[in-house]
């Protein structure tokens, strides 16, 4: 699990100075929480929104398939499904109109979706430019349409010190050029470098921007990439949606340990 | 004033007419309203996204093809039942009062709006507004509107309108029937601009209603009540800006209306919370706690008009539209605004008490 830019630590609410934690029992910090994850009904995404509705929030999920969105809310009847494709602009606001309004709001955003490009994988000279076109549709411009649809619910959220956070799900491959991985790698890195510069324009508004890296994972998508791998040597979903949920948390806490504060005080 | 006939929300020629507390009108450009705000000001915008509240489909029981337009509701987290407008065949290209009649609406009746099933619960005391009953879960009406609703659409602006040309850069939950379209001035580089200068900002969430009805019986009723919700950073603001005397600037009618009805309840209190605007605002309004607004260049006649004369008096409006006419200023949600500080003569009253909110 890497954080690719600022550590958790550091992450600073400007509305909500931080103060050192004071209670006894910490308050669970998403209780209550409105997520939403798109990518949200397998691999990293359905492992989220397991570990998110066990921690309390409420979560909305997002994914193409009618039938894989139904089948998760039939497992799941609390969570909220969407079909939407965060890759077509012209499903950006439906997709954000379900979510906010069925959530009541949305305090953080898990742009997980990805696409991995051609597969078998490509040397980029041999990258159609529909495949590039399509993978940094989903992987770049879908987390930035989407973000920026649902800014005014995050900066809501972040005045109400609910939180506000959004997390990009990166990969190693967004800075370290693997050969064949150019589509996927290079949507990854535009997707952390907009990650970056977002955080620091949204500092002002109290949203926080992630971009993080769940590690080499056993999921569809892997298996898509590298048929052959050890599946023994690689992280189960599971494990990656505590890490990355334990991180959101730490966000989450320095706002609630703000209000805290504010009550006290 | 001509009509704003292109949906751009922020375009560069866009204008303000400025009037100060003791009626001095004076012109500027719109981008330059961050200018116009002092440190200890509060700002407060309505962070309503705008539904797709114009639903085309079938009156079941004669097959006649209908325009559903959703108008109100009670509460923000009401998905089943709201308050609509009926019109019959045609669309947006024909003036809101030159629309063909639906069909005889009845208690019962069926109505097929794309994959959206309703009932008429009963008629509003007028032939075509009607309480409707959406059916299906939460989750298949929000998926319907999202899906099968359009935005509203004008006469006056002759391109179709997309839903992201009807939400604000600030848009939030979408509860909004029609876009409170004064927040059409804010984008995030102004908010930063406000931010660094030390200005609060803040939002109320107000589902801002229809601003015609096709129907002069109907339009007298406007605005019909709107749900509205103030969070408690907003109220805080609010509270401290009364105990610092800083000045309290609505951007838009939607807000003004909520933060009176609210100081009204509260006797010039701010408290959080979410309730129904049901009070008109106009010329013998006093109000409580707005001390100036930006809003578009309205129309006289309007509601938004009316509600203006509120902060100024029938001269000074004269003397506004007079400005506006001759210098043919922009009418309509995507034209020029106007920034109305109330009359000097209007003291604001003093809440009733510091502690609340």
């Amino acid at each position: 699990m890497k954080i690719h830019h600022k550590s958790v630590d550091s992450i600073l609410s400007p509305l909500s100075p931080l103060v050192a934690p004071t209670d006894d029992q910490p308050r669970n910090p998403f209780t209550d929480t409105r997520v939403a994850i798109t990518g949200g009904t397998s691999g990293l995404g359905l492992s989220l929104v397991r570990e998110l509705l066990d921690r309390g929030a409420k979560v909305a999920l997002v994914a193409r398939s009618r039938d894989r969105v139904e089948c998760v809310v039939q497992e799941l009847p609390a969570a909220h499904g969407v079909v939407g494709d965060v890759s077509r602009k012209e499903d950006i606001h439906p997709i954000t109109m379900q979510i906010v309004g069925a959530l009541g709001g949305l305090d953080v955003l898990i742009n997980n979706a990805s696409d991995l490009g051609p597969i078998p994988l490509q040397l980029l000279g041999d990258t159609e430019c529909e495949d590039l076109e399509r993978t940094l549709a989903t992987n770049f411009l879908g987390p930035f349409r989407l973000t920026k649809a649902m800014l005014g619910s995050l900066a809501a959220s972040a005045r109400e010190c609910r939180g506000a956070v959004v997390v990009n799900v990166s990969s190693d491959a967004a800075v370290i050029a693997y050969p064949r991985w150019g589509s996927y790698g290079s949507s990854k890195a535009a997707l952390l470098h907009l990650s970056r510069i977002w955080d620091e324009e949204l500092s002002s508004e109290g949203v926080r921007v992630l971009s993080i890296d769940p590690g080499d994972m056993d999921t569809p998508l892997h298996a898509a990439a590298v048929p052959d791998a050890d599946r023994s040597s690689l992280k189960r979903p599971e494990v990656a949606a505590r890490e990355l949920a334990d991180t959101v948390a730490a966000v989450l806490s320095q706002r609630t340990e703000a209000i805290v504060q504010e009550e006290i005080g | 004033m001509i009509a704003a006939r292109l949906p751009v929300q922020r375009p560069s020629n866009a204008r303000v007419l400025i009037v100060d507390g003791e009626g001095n009108i004076e012109h500027k450009a719109r981008s330059e309203f961050a200018e116009l705000l002092r440190p200890d000001d509060v700002v407060v915008a309505n962070d309503a996204a705008t539904l797709p509240a114009s639903l085309f489909g079938q009156h079941s029981r004669t097959g006649r093809r209908i325009e559903i337009r959703l108008a109100g509701r009670d509460s923000l987290d009401e998905i089943r039942y709201f308050s609509a407008l009926v019109f019959g065949e045609g669309d947006f290209h024909t003036p809101t009062e030159n629309r063909s009649k639906p069909p005889a609406l009845k208690r019962g009746d069926r109505l097929e709006l794309g994959r959206l099933r309703g009932t008429v619960v009963r008629l509003l005391n007028h032939p075509r507004f009607i309480l409707l009953q959406f059916e299906g879960s939460p989750q298949e009406i929000w998926e319907g509107l999202a899906r099968h609703g359009r935005p509203i659409q004008y006469a006056h602006v002759p391109t179709p309108l997309a839903v992201w040309d009807t939400w604000t850069p600030i848009a939030g939950r979408p509860v909004a029937f029609e876009p409170p379209s004064a927040g059409f001035v804010l984008d995030w580089s102004m908010l930063a601009s406000i931010s660094a200068r030390k200005i609060r900002f803040g939002t109320i969430t107000h589902a801002a209603g229809v601003s015609s009805t096709g129907d002069p019986e109907l339009d007298v009723l406007l605005p019909f009540p709107e749900p509205y919700r103030i969070p408690r950073s907003t109220a805080l603001m609010i509270k401290h800006a009364q105990a610092s005397r800083g000045r309290i600037i609505a951007i838009g009618t939607t807000v003004a209306r909520a933060l009176e009805h609210t100081a009204a309840v509260f006797d010039g209190l701010v408290p959080f919370g979410e309730r129904l605007a049901t009070q008109r605002l106009g010329a013998s309004s006093r109000l409580r706690i707005v001390d100036a607004i930006l809003s578009g260049a309205h129309e006289r006649g309007s509601s938004h008009y009316e509600l203006l004369r509120a902060f100024v008096d029938d001269e000074t409006l004269s003397r506004i539209d007079h400005e506006l006419n001759t210098r043919d200023y922009r009418t309509h949600e995507f034209g020029d605004s106007v920034f109305l500080e109330r009359a000097a003569h209007q003291t604001r009253s003093a809440p009733r008490s510091s502690a609340a909110a």
